[in-house]
């Protein structure tokens, strides 16, 4: 097989996997520091409990978050090494300002938050908390801002045959950047919001800990429900226009806009294919579009047929994704609200219906995002920065097909393990419940 | 001094804060397969939980660091020592996991499983860097497109695989050394006893690596006998190896601690005044293919954007980095938190 697909796989199977793991870090972080600010002012020894649980789950989910993260940090240099000699004046400031602004923050104060709560005041351990969330999310925004780069380049010129800097605010500030910022991380706080509801109500089906449980639920679910309706409304919607004006390409494969005669209508559901770029049994509201782009149900969007067939994006799985994580959305918007109503009128704790939907939908929202990110990425190809490098010009010239497979097919297995592990560990964190655990391991 | 320079010697600064910091989670790492109980197990994990990941971080940036300001080096290096920087990777996920999954399932073959893992994750990564580093002073086989064009195997010289296991000592010996602040008793004891035995092969392996780069390396002696630092930094990094034994012997841990932390620091500056103004010299003797600071770096606004950043960023992170540490100062005290 050919190096260019191979370090393609690569790319999206680590990133991919590492992505399972930050929105539920920086989720669940937000959420302990709702529960620990509300434990440690009231006094409320549940709430404690409940920051102590979900502490424990952080710590799991963090370190199978910062294993996988290390291998991105040079993953760009070792199966990328045009990309980075073309981008490396930009693209490598936010790398370091990311180790710099967050993660030394975090992980110093995760020691902290973690292995320090009798050896420091309850106040020293509760900013130690907002530490680790502040941290988290700074590191999606410097993350992100390299990402977004990379999809709306800006503030640099083309000069020595690479990209190079003119204005760092402007590199920062492109046009993707703020938008796809509040997304990601409202989707990690949706992400974080359905992993304590799945908890609470896992326990709640089993009749355990049923004030703890109670408690969780609440806060799980209030966040849910504002965190899930801003998702759609502004940041889902306000993203949606974004792409439509700098990467009109892309929007017209998330929105299967194949040819002129089409207009701008919004397909609710169709089935899409890429040779010839058609949708089949579309249902359809005509004029939506446009209207929720530009304020003109009439409004004229570039359309594929428009494209050269070299510079289209795949439309099957572009089309696809998007149209997945809108559903999952919707979704995320509907149960939190039934769960809310059903908490108002005191029916939600024995409803056994709504609680194992609960339970089952933890890993949701983590599919959503990914479903996100291969809206915009693959549909950000054949460019790897947008209309200035494509991603086939991009590799190590150096790296063999073989030696790029045999990094895949290693960690392939390394993440098949970690992540039945996760699995296994997290369903055994459950089963013990929030009980204080006897102290570990005294066989001595 | 120009922005090359600054960036030249704060990444140096970086790779030093990182193999002090990392360098002894390593060692302990290593100390942990040779463990004799669950209890002296425990304890050694213990002594580095709530830290490792923040002295983990130095690399990160250094990594960061390095794309940002010589994104040649980047991209030449790490893609040219392609398979070793996987196995790395690999190494380094293992050690991270296993400490939080090691105490989680009641049972004493999961346990042994991730002692390895442990102990494996913590060995490779130091004996790889050696490798990395004596490859790098050795030079590397660069075309004029300043691309890697030799095997992996081509990197496993035994002059690099030599500088592989004076760093393996080297981190064992730190290691040990903050052990002795940690913990107590028995534990304590043989790791006092341990230091000596692990000082002389340092010393040794040492002397002949010294030796072996005045035929290996072409060019690291060349002007460094007229370079003022070195003569500020080589003594003091002979001082500093005499009294390690001297304070482990009086008792004396914390300075122990700093002596050896102090000749980690030198042995990095001394293989950074020898590269100076080369970043990665060519193994050919065409030096003008050897990646420079001025051939391999980012352009002047980007250098200098970079600088702010740093003189912004680093003062925080050295300021509650040692706050934290000053918490976590003491022996270990296992409890309900603990691993
Ligand atoms: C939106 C958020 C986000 C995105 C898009 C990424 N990451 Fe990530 N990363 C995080 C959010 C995050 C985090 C929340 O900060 C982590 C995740 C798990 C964790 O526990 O910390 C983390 C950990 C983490 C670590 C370990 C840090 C440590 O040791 O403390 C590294 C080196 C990276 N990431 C690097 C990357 C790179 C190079 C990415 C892009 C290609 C990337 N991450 C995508
Ligand atoms: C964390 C969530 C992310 C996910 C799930 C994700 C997903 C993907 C996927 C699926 C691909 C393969 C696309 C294809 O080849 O068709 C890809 C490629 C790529 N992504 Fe992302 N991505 C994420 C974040 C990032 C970030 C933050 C960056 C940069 C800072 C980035 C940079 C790249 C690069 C360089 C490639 C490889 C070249 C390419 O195929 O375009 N990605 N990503
Ligand atoms: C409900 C309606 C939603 C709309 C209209 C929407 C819109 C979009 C659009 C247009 C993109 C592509 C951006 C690009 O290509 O550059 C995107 C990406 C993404 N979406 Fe959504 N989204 C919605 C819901 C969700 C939900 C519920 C989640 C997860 C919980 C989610 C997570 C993501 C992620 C992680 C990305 C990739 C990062 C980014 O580009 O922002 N989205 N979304």
């Amino acid at each position: 097989m050919d190096a260019v697909i191979l370090a393609r796989l690569q790319f999206a199977m680590t990133i991919g996997f590492h992505f399972f793991f930050p929105p539920i870090t920086i989720g669940l972080a937000w959420l302990l520091v709702i529960v620990e600010t509300i434990g440690w002012r009231k006094k409320n020894e549940i709430y404690v409990k409940i920051g102590k649980f979900f502490g424990k789950i952080l710590a799991l989910t963090f370190a199978v978050g910062v294993a996988t993260g290390i291998v991105m940090e040079f993953q760009f240099g070792t199966n990328w090494a045009e990309y980075s000699k073309f981008v490396g004046d930009i693209f490598g400031a936010p790398l370091a300002a990311e180790g710099v602004f967050a993660f030394f923050l975090e992980s110093g104060f995760l020691g902290l938050y973690l292995f320090g709560r009798d050896k420091v005041s309850k106040g020293v351990h509760w900013f130690s908390g907002l530490m680790v969330a502040l941290g988290s999310t700074m590191s999606a925004f410097w993350i992100l801002v390299a990402n977004s780069w990379q999809q709306t380049p800006a503030g640099f010129v083309l000069r020595n045959g690479r990209a190079e800097l003119t204005s760092f605010y402007d590199a920062v500030f492109n046009e993707s950047m703020l938008i796809r910022f509040f997304h990601t991380i409202d989707a990690a706080i949706i992400s974080g919001a359905f992993i304590m509801a799945g908890v609470a109500a896992y326990f709640l089906l089993r009749k355990q800990h049923i004030e703890f449980s109670k408690a969780a639920m609440k806060v799980a679910v209030i966040v849910g429900i504002i965190s899930s309706l801003l998702e759609l409304f502004p940041f889902g919607h306000e993203h949606a226009k974004q792409v439509a004006q700098t990467q009109p390409e892309k929007f017209a494969a998330i929105e299967g806009l194949y040819n002129e005669e089409d207009g701008s209508p919004m397909v609710l559901f169709a089935l899409p294919f890429d040779n010839p770029p058609e949708l089949k049994g579309v249902i359809e509201i005509p004029g939506i579009l446009g209207y929720m782009v530009f304020g003109d149900p009439d409004a004229k969007f570039l359309t594929l047929a428009e494209v050269p067939k070299e510079d289209r994006p795949p439309l099957w799985l572009t089309f696809v994704s998007f149209h997945n994580m809108v559903i999952l959305g919707m979704y995320f918007i509907g149960i939190m609200l039934l769960a809310g109503y059903l908490i108002k009128k005191d029916k939600l704790w024995d409803n056994k219906l709504v609680l194992k939907a609960f339970v089952w939908s933890m890993p949701l929202p983590l599919i959503a995002c990914q479903l996100g990110w291969i809206t915009a990425e693959v549909g950000r190809q054949p460019w790897i920065v947008y209309k200035m490098l494509r991603t086939s010009d991009a590799i190590s010239v150096t790296v063999s097909a073989g030696e790029i497979l045999f990094s895949i097919i290693l960690f392939g297995l390394i993440y098949l393990m970690l992540g039945s592990l996760y699995i296994f560990l997290f369903r055994n964190k459950l089963k013990h419940g929030p009980e204080p655990i006897e102290v570990k391991g005294e066989v001595a | 001094m120009d922005l090359n320079i600054i960036w030249f010697i704060l990444i140096a600064v970086l790779i030093i804060g990182y193999a002090i910091l990392d360098g002894f989670d390593f060692g302990v790492g290593i100390l942990h397969l040779f463990a004799k109980n669950e209890n002296e197990k425990r304890i050694g994990i213990n002594a580095i939980a709530p830290v490792w990941d923040g002295n983990e971080v130095w690399l990160l940036t250094a990594g960061g660091a390095l794309f940002a300001a010589f994104p040649i080096v980047y991209a030449s290096v790490f893609s040219g020592f392609y398979i070793a920087i996987m196995l790395l990777l690999v190494a380094l996920i293992f050690r991270a996991v296993s400490m939080e999954f090691r105490g989680k399932v009641e049972s004493e073959s999961w346990r042994k499983t991730w002692d390895v893992a442990f102990g494996i994750g913590s060995t490779l990564p130091p004996v790889l860097f050696g490798v990395a580093i004596g490859n790098i002073i050795r030079g590397i086989p660069l075309n004029a497109n300043h691309d890697f064009t030799g095997t992996f195997l081509s990197l496993l010289n035994p002059y690099a695989v030599l500088v592989g296991v004076l760093s393996l000592v080297l981190f064992t010996m730190h290691g040990a050394i903050y052990l002795t602040m940690k913990t107590e008793e028995e534990h304590k004891t043989r790791m006092i006893n341990i230091i000596p035995t692990l000082w002389i092969a340092f010393v040794t392996i040492y002397f002949v690596v010294t030796l072996y780069s005045i035929f290996e390396s072409k060019f690291l002696f060349d002007g460094i006998l007229s370079n003022p630092i070195f003569w500020i930094t080589f003594p003091v990094m002979i001082a500093t190896i005499i009294f390690i034994p001297v304070f482990v012997k009086s008792g004396k841990f914390g300075r122990a601690f700093l002596c050896s932390s102090i000749t980690i620091a030198a042995m990095v500056t001394l293989m950074a005044i020898g590269l100076f103004p080369n970043f990665v010299p060519s193994l050919n003797d065409n030096l003008a293919q050897s990646l420079t600071i001025y051939n391999a770096s980012s352009s002047q606004r980007t250098l200098e954007t970079m600088l702010y950043i740093a003189l912004l960023g680093m003062p925080l992170v050295i300021g509650y980095t040692s706050f934290i540490y000053r918490i976590f100062k003491g022996k270990v005290v296992l409890n309900e938190d603990s691993y």
